[in-house]
């Protein structure tokens, strides 16, 4: 966690928090938007500032505002939140290996704090675990940074959207820039030509599979990607296309 | 505050405690085992798989349905976005050109 010394005393800290400042305009006026839905949805104040400190999660606080405000029972709110975060539990088993050296809690806290764009900035920048403790270090170093101005960005913007509630109007499309943002980082991850058709059958696949309850549309759209990369990988010249 | 909604408050804790279940799904056990290598070749292309699935259908979708009108503010400005990204290969100028596309179509024309 960056409240670790050895984290945020190592170079790889900087590195973390210089990348993720890249990023996080589009975070921050991801987080901005939803803290205007929350309130301008009808939730109360003080609901929407825990909603928005607890949670750190957008898609699942978003896919969970109407279904609080129809007054949905519990399980069908959390079982909802928990299928959006499903391509979470994906991520962790990627994080586990580099991960495993730390006690239990600290695992879990990194876990919590990784959202999505973390995730793909730690992945893009270490292929595989570090061989030894210095290398595990500045790992984990890299992550601690990236994770805090991911925090930070996220909820401050949430509780600046909380109060500026009334003052900015959710028709101008500001939440916009967090798609662009997301836009920016698939195109930095498009590298090699079977990551490319990974992301056409998964952006294919969510699109038809939309009609599905609990946004299990992400979860089936993963999976057909991966299955279909690792299908064409086989074939002769897939090799070729690997990074 | 007198009028907080207490079972809100119990909604909010529980998709708490799901954040912290789902991101930390395979971190919790301390038992040493690694992914067969399968899963590990696999797994390189999730990523971009996970962002796909959660950016296209923002873009290209009108409540759930294909958008049928070229005229979408979204599509120029993901367009833009991107060719942006590749120009510059920095997230933050796709941020700054796409929002430049997407602002004065979206108020100015209402695309």
């Amino acid at each position: 966690m960056f409240l670790r010394r050895s984290n945020y005393s190592h170079p790889e800290f900087r590195a973390g928090v210089r990348d993720f400042q890249r990023v996080a305009p589009g975070i921050a006026a991801w987080g901005l938007m939803t803290g205007v839905a929350m309130v301008q949805s009808g939730m109360g104040v003080v609901e929407s500032l825990l909603m928005a400190l607890l949670v750190f999660a957008g898609s699942s606080q978003l896919a969970a505002i109407p279904l609080i405000l129809a007054g949905a029972p519990l399980w069908i709110i959390w079982a909802t939140g928990f299928c959006v975060n499903l391509r979470f539990v994906v991520f962790s088993l990627h994080l586990r290996p580099f991960l495993a050296h730390l006690p239990m809690w600290e695992r879990i806290c990194h876990g919590y704090l990784t959202a999505d764009l973390s995730y793909v900035q730690f992945t893009s920048r270490f292929a595989r675990p570090g061989a030894n403790a210095a290398e595990r270090q500045a790992q984990e170093a890299y992550l601690a940074g990236n994770d805090m101005v991911n925090w930070m960005a996220w909820v401050g913007s949430s509780l600046a959207g909380v109060a500026l509630a009334r003052l900015i109007p959710q028709d101008w499309g500001l939440a916009f820039a967090g798609i662009l943002c997301l836009v920016g980082i698939l195109c930095s991850l498009a590298t090699t030509r079977l990551r490319l058709v990974s992301a056409a059958v998964a952006g294919a696949a969510a699109v038809a599979a939309y009609g599905l309850p609990l946004k299990l549309n992400i979860l089936l759209a993963i999976a057909t990607a991966v299955l279909a990369c690792m299908v064409i990988e086989k074939f002769p010249g897939g090799h070729a296309a690997r990074p | 505050m007198s009028d907080i909604d207490g079972r809100t408050v119990v909604v909010v804790v529980g998709l708490a405690l799901i954040t912290v279940l789902a991101r930390g799904f395979f971190l919790m056990s301390g038992k040493a085992w690694s992914l067969p290598h399968w899963a590990q070749r696999g797994l390189q292309y999730a990523p971009i798989a996970a962002l796909a699935a959660v950016v296209v259908p923002e873009v290209v979708t009108v409540q759930g349905h294909l958008v049928s009108n070229w005229q979408d503010a979204r599509l120029f400005a993901a367009a833009a976005g991107a060719a942006a990204y590749f120009w510059r290969k920095d997230v933050l100028v796709t941020i700054v050109v796409g929002m430049a596309v997407y602002l004065p179509l979206h108020i100015g024309w209402s695309w």
